[in-house]
């Protein structure tokens, strides 16, 4: 009986092990007619808008099966690491989502993981219809490295229109008229700046930065042409420092969400966000303009501080040319315009059918054809996530003790620990 | 014959673990240290050879220092708390008042709830908005109560944020510390107690001078299951107040600087700091326990 016994145990327990074996060695199949594209848009306004551009790809090429190999969670930090363990063991998909920029190309460029799109964009003649301070910022050494489809804008600052208007002020141009309004706006005790959470304080960190320096010495931050060290940075800072004097003692505690919701409620007067809060600000039935207002950050109007989701192919991908047919579909005004009204942002072309758009994200179209387009910090387009995370530590620190010049030297040793400076 | 024979089919059927605990903790330990020593950062791994550079930096890291203060303040504040509150639960139940049943149950439930749910509770708990139109939690209810003296920012504080995140960790383990002490008690033979009684000595004579010292290894136990809790507090952190460097610690850090920032090496060389400090607390633990079974 025993032995019996013990011996289906054994059966059981290598069927068992079997298994588990089988399981980890299931092999990946392929077909030649199919692509598989990879993200993490799995809910909300981004799946449905990436739902309405595979629609637009299945009508453009019917004999190409589309696989969505969407990974959810963390806004996208989960898709990341899965992205990472199969490219590491060479087992890419044939194209991915990431924010246009530095974030792609610090980290896969430089280890030969995507291919440069340059053929692309002259077959397709994207260079007529994307602007052209666009391009350096998602090239690298001159090769374009991803088709953004959808473009957002950082600066932007948010105000309540009612609040605004029992303090007689108006939404400031610059950033003088910006301190005086708060002062006025502290003294009649209302909140003037909503702030949220470390990455919001990153948010409005860059935005000051291009205020205060110009587009030039802003982008120069990034390509090493200008001196972290130099004195035109120190004041930058120390206007952030000022900035920071106006917001809200609780701002670690709140979601971004949270700290826009602050302003529409009229707990606050402005809140410096990217224009995704104006699709949350329409979530909650907020009217525009009535409700709430917005301009570009005080000092910052005439430039489009931009951030973006694109695509690229991979190398080595294993359809590559229905990855192409994908990249061609996300990059045309059919596909854009599919994909950017659902979503809520504006299409990286600026011959997008203004019509298909609510009344913000038309004024965003007409600043995104005419402005001078600078990338976002924050979002992934002007540093990569190395640099980015050290910048980040260094304004977590700077938050905790406030000591600008400490703030200032840390800067300096992020960019040459992890950016271009020497 | 057939003892050895069951013998080997134990053998057999615990090397599935053996292997798996060989490869995914100890393989996987080795794997660290060698890339904590490395200069790896970014997407592809490189070893190279980079010594103690890792370990050297993060002595002069100002954000590296955080971590340790603020696990330092964690750590106090949340062992202390739960050794009091625990003891304390423990002594009152051990009147064998009626409902003691109940009440142990009550007691030791926080501890069935993971961190993360005890945080996102206590972080409502412990808003810290002061604004009065903004007030909610504990904020809302002393100014309810007309105790505003008692409103405060609570992890917002400055520089001790850090002990106001110890709170939700004290809820939900002091019943746990309790039962530890309850077991403790229980075990102190009564004919000391009426020993002592009948030499003429008050209750709290008993607890002071008889109870208390029997009750030091369960003290030395509950010492080390807490503090190697905090040592690893992650979790609790991120649902209470997310990722920001007042309340930084080195998981959380690890985390960042290798997830975030792609710094494997420097990640790595925290992992490692982290396990030696647990280590510290644990090795001379389970040395001693399993000395003492080795005994028995």
């Amino acid at each position: 009986m025993s032995r019996k016994k013990s011996l289906t145990l054994q059966i059981l327990s290598f069927a068992l092990m079997a298994a588990v074996l089988l399981a980890a060695c299931a092999p990946a199949g392929g077909e030649e007619s199919e692509v598989e594209v990879f993200s993490w848009w799995t809910g909300g306004g981004e799946a449905a808008g990436l739902d309405a551009m595979i629609e637009v790809f299945k009508e453009k090429n019917p004999n190409i099966e589309f696989v969505n190999s969407a990974v959810a969670g963390g806004a996208g930090t989960n898709a990341r690491a899965v992205l990472a363990t199969r490219l590491s063991q060479n087992e890419p998909p044939d194209s991915w989502q990431g924010h246009a920029g530095q974030e792609l190309i610090g980290t896969y460029v430089k280890d030969e993981k995507i291919e440069p799109l340059n053929f692309l964009y002259e077959e397709e003649g994207w260079l007529d219809v994307m602007p052209k301070t666009l391009i350096p910022l998602i090239s690298d050494g001159g090769d374009i490295y991803s088709v953004p489809v959808n473009i957002h804008r950082a600066n932007v600052i948010w105000s309540n229109t009612q609040v605004l208007a029992d303090n007689g002020i108006s939404i400031p141009t610059s950033l003088d008229g910006w301190f005086e309004a708060m002062d006025a706006l502290q003294a009649a005790g209302v909140t003037p700046l909503a702030m949220g959470e470390q990455w919001t304080a990153m948010h409005l960190f860059e935005t000051i930065l291009l205020a205060s320096l110009g587009p030039d010495t802003y982008n120069g931050l990034w390509d090493g042409s200008t001196d972290w060290g130099s004195p035109d940075v120190l004041s930058a800072l120390e206007t952030f420092a000022k900035t920071l004097s106006y917001t809200n003692s609780d701002a670690s505690s709140l979601s971004w969400q949270d700290a826009s919701q602050l302003v529409v409620d009229g707990s606050a007067a402005f809140n410096v966000m990217g224009d995704w809060a104006q699709g949350f600000f329409q979530e909650l039935g907020k009217e525009p303009n009535t409700d709430y207002g917005w301009a570009p950050v005080p000092g910052t109007s005439g430039n489009f501080q931009f951030l973006s989701d694109s695509f690229v192919l991979a190398v080595g991908a294993p359809h590559r040319d229905a990855s192409i047919e994908w990249l061609k579909v996300a990059g045309s005004k059919d596909g854009q315009d599919a994909f950017n009204p659902v979503k809520g942002s504006i299409p990286a072309r600026s011959d997008g059918d203004v019509s298909l758009y609510n009344v913000y994200l038309q004024s965003a179209m007409d600043d995104w054809a005419s402005n001078t387009v600078v990338g976002s910090l924050t979002h992934g387009v002007v540093a990569n996530d190395s640099w980015k995370s050290e910048i980040d530590t260094a304004l977590g620190l700077y938050l905790q003790n406030k000591d600008v010049n400490a703030f200032q030297a840390a800067l300096v040793a992020a960019c040459v620990s992890s950016g271009p400076c020497q | 014959m057939f003892a050895r024979k069951d013998k080997l089919f134990g053998f057999l059927l615990v090397l599935p673990s053996i292997i798996a605990v060989g490869i995914f903790v100890y393989g996987f330990i080795a794997w660290s240290v060698r890339v904590s020593f490395s200069d790896w950062k970014g997407l592809t791994p490189d070893y190279t050879f980079a010594g103690l550079r890792n370990y050297f930096n993060l002595f002069v890291d100002p954000r590296f220092h955080v971590d340790v203060r603020n696990t330092v303040i964690f750590t106090v504040v949340f062992v202390l708390g739960a050794l009091a509150i625990g003891l304390s639960l423990a002594i009152l139940l051990d009147q064998r008042l009626p409902g003691e049943a109940f009440f142990r149950s009550l007691f030791l439930f926080p501890m069935a709830i993971s961190f993360i749910v005890t945080g996102v509770v206590w972080r409502w708990l412990m808003n810290p908005a002061l604004s009065a139109d903004r007030l909610s939690g504990f904020n809302l209810l002393f100014h309810n109560l007309g105790l505003d003296f008692l409103i405060n920012q609570w992890h917002l504080t400055p520089n001790y944020g850090m002990a106001a995140i110890a709170l939700p960790a004290i809820w939900q383990m002091s019943g746990y510390t309790m039962a530890l002490y309850l077991g403790g008690l229980r075990a102190v033979p009564e004919e000391l107690r009426e020993a002592a009684r009948v030499d003429g000595a008050s209750e709290f004579q008993i607890y002071r001078r008889i109870i208390l010292p029997l009750l030091w290894p369960v003290t030395l136990s509950a010492v080390i299951i807490l503090g190697h809790i905090s040592l690893k507090v992650f979790d609790l952190i991120i649902a209470v107040a997310g990722k920001q460097l007042p309340l930084d610690v080195p998981s959380i850090y690890m985390w960042q600087t290798t997830f975030d920032g792609l710094f494997y090496g420097r990640g790595a060389s925290i992992g490692i700091l982290l396990l030696i400090s647990v280590a510290v607390l644990i090795i001379p633990y389970l040395y001693y326990s399993l000395r003492s079974e080795g005994e028995e």
